[in-house]
């Protein structure tokens, strides 16, 4: 008789714990996620950018979701330098081909991948960026060479809309 | 402790104390029985409660003029140093008091390792202090973010991204501190909400420290436990309120000559550009006061390691009770401990100068090297030390070796002499 009480007890004792756990979660779940990117924040998701007046060896920087994007319209002489790279020599190996697909067009996020600091450009030991805070070279393609860095930097989603107009994301 | 059968003399008194016996606590406080011998590191207790209060009023007065938006952040800090009625006076306070706050601090720190006052039983004082410091270093941080210079931001920048070090989640994690994609306008708010709040929960901390101290009692130079109240001891009032009072009026002299004569030498030029995402500045550093941590991590060519190092340099103090195995508290009576302790210190100050530098070349070896020896001195130091070191003899109160009596007298009369 006792013994069936005390089990009846301990039902009620588990299960109250388990519906508070799941009440308390329920609660503290969107306390947490308030803090995520707001709508308002991810509508900004893609930017369109004219690059009508970008002449070959030059890079625009744009800003895109707050961080720079580089866009390069690179020289004959870095494309076939960025392409003629071994895949042994590179720290985080990715070819060329893949990263601009239009080889005339790089973009990736103007953010070095160590602690994100934003990397001068035609600077460094490999002609593409150099990174001041804690010393990181890229070569014409953005890939990591030298330095801290453990990766390349990022090339985001872009598309061609047309002949003049990138958009980013 | 005190005695709790104080009884007020006033019948307002009484009556009052008891319903709620705060007349009781202000007896305990006044008459609290100190060791009489402490010495002036001992007043840095008082001088970081001082600290605490002015960057909670100075605060709190910044933020009736403080706009925490991208936009308007850096101009309202213009606003407040040109426009606001002493508002340069009161962000200069506010600014320094941080760097006097975290001076203050590492004395009140080196003087525990000095005189063991982490050794039981005062190990729980000595873990709530290191949250209090802890909390000190994310307050700091934060509040150097507010302004939206080009440090605010760089730094921000860099230090959210050490979770980024963290394996699969860290991405996530930073964007989730964010707000967004970048430190921008959701960050600021939320890290000028956490600043506000900090303070707060360290006053609460600094109150259980202070009770957590009043149940043993303040350790002492000599490092003995003592009799309560005895010859041994003085009330705290008026004795070490007015030992306390005149550190504090030296202390404010130093905290006066920052705020008036050298508001910005603490500070970094670049701070005074407004917050530019597109722009890093050509060598990024933190505050002084975080510099020695900050050399540990860019000693660590691994990325994930070096964040790992960072933290462990400071999360190792709240074991160190246990690390020291040592049953000598005063470094006065442990020839080979004392010498060991002023080599951290050394090392310290070197991390902190190479923190500065650029991490290159022979300051990255000098960087890895005291970083090494570091974890050295907690790990293997302290630990072998409690069991190799030949002590010296200890008094059995604080009054004999003064009044005579101990055989030991010579030799801790001479150690004490030399300390003070």
């Amino acid at each position: 008789m006792s013994e069936k009480k005390t089990k009846r007890r301990d039902f009620l004792f588990t299960a109250t714990t388990a519906v508070g756990a799941v009440g308390a979660a329920a609660v503290v779940w969107p306390m947490i996620d308030q803090m995520n990117p707001d709508a308002s924040v991810k509508a900004l998701a893609s930017t369109e950018v004219d690059v009508s007046s970008l002449t070959p060896g030059n890079t625009l920087t744009v800003l895109w979701r707050g961080k720079p994007v580089f866009i390069r319209r690179r020289t004959q002489e870095e494309i076939d330098e960025a392409r003629k790279v071994k895949m042994e020599d590179l720290i985080h190996p990715e070819k060329d081909e893949d990263r601009a697909k239009n080889p005339e067009w790089l973009v990736m996020l103007g953010v070095c991948t160590h602690l994100g600091c934003v990397p001068l450009n035609d600077k460094g030991d490999y002609n593409g960026w150099f990174c001041p805070c804690h010393g990181s070279h890229y070569d014409t393609s953005g890939r990591i060479r030298k330095g801290p860095a453990p990766w390349n930097m990022e090339v985001p989603k872009y598309e061609f809309v047309n002949a003049n107009t990138i958009k980013i994301g | 402790m005190s005695d709790h059968d104080y009884r007020p003399k006033s019948k307002v008194g009484q009556w009052f104390n008891d319903r709620l016996p705060l007349l009781t606590l202000a007896n305990h406080l006044t008459d609290y029985p100190t060791p009489k011998n402490l010495n002036y590191w001992w007043t840095f207790g008082g001088i970081l409660t001082f600290c605490l209060i002015t960057q909670i009023v100075t605060g709190l007065t910044l933020a009736m003029h403080y706009i925490a938006h991208a936009d308007m952040a850096f101009e309202s800090v213009e606003h407040i140093m040109r426009d606001v009625n002493y508002g340069w006076l009161i962000r200069y306070i506010h600014a320094n008091g941080a760097s006097m706050f975290f001076l203050a601090v590492y004395i009140h720190i080196f003087r525990s390792l000095f005189y063991g006052s982490y050794k039981a039983p005062r190990e729980i004082i000595w873990i709530i202090g290191i949250i209090i410091y802890l909390l000190m270093m994310a307050a700091a941080f934060m509040g150097y973010v507010l302004p939206w210079g080009q440090m605010s931001f760089w730094g921000a920048t860099v230090i959210t991204n050490l979770f980024s070090a963290i394996p699969l989640v860290g991405e996530g994690i930073v964007t989730w501190l964010w707000g967004g994609y970048s430190v921008d306008n959701p960050t600021l708010t939320r890290f000028f909400t956490l600043h506000y709040l900090i303070p707060f929960l360290i006053l609460g901390l600094v109150v259980l420290h202070i009770w957590a101290l009043h149940v043993p009692g303040n350790n002492n130079p000599v490092g003995i436990d003592i009799k309560k109240p005895s010859k041994d001891t003085v009330p705290f009032h008026p004795y070490i309120v007015i030992k306390d009072g005149f550190a504090l009026l030296m202390f404010m002299i130093v905290f006066a000559f920052f705020v008036f004569y050298a508001p910005n030498i603490l500070g970094h030029a670049d701070n005074y550009i407004e917050a530019n995402p597109m722009v890093t500045p050509a060598h990024i550093v933190p505050e002084w006061y975080l510099l020695p941590f900050y050399a540990i991590l860019r000693s660590v060519p691994d990325k994930l390691l070096g964040v790992v190092a960072m933290l462990s340099a400071i999360l190792i103090l709240a074991v160190l009770p246990w690390l020291d195995t040592s049953k000598i508290r005063s470094a006065v009576f442990r020839p080979l401990y004392k010498q060991f302790y002023w080599i951290l210190v050394a090392d310290v100050l070197i991390l902190g100068y190479v923190g500065a530098m650029p991490a290159e070349g022979l300051y990255l070896l000098i960087a890895r090297v005291a970083t090494a020896y570091y974890f050295l001195h907690f790990l293997v130091i302290l630990p072998v030390l409690g069991f190799k070191e030949k002590t010296l003899p200890v008094p059995l109160s604080i009054t004999e070796p003064v009044l005579g009596g101990s055989p030991n007298l010579a030799a801790a009369r001479n150690k004490e002499s030399k300390i003070e």
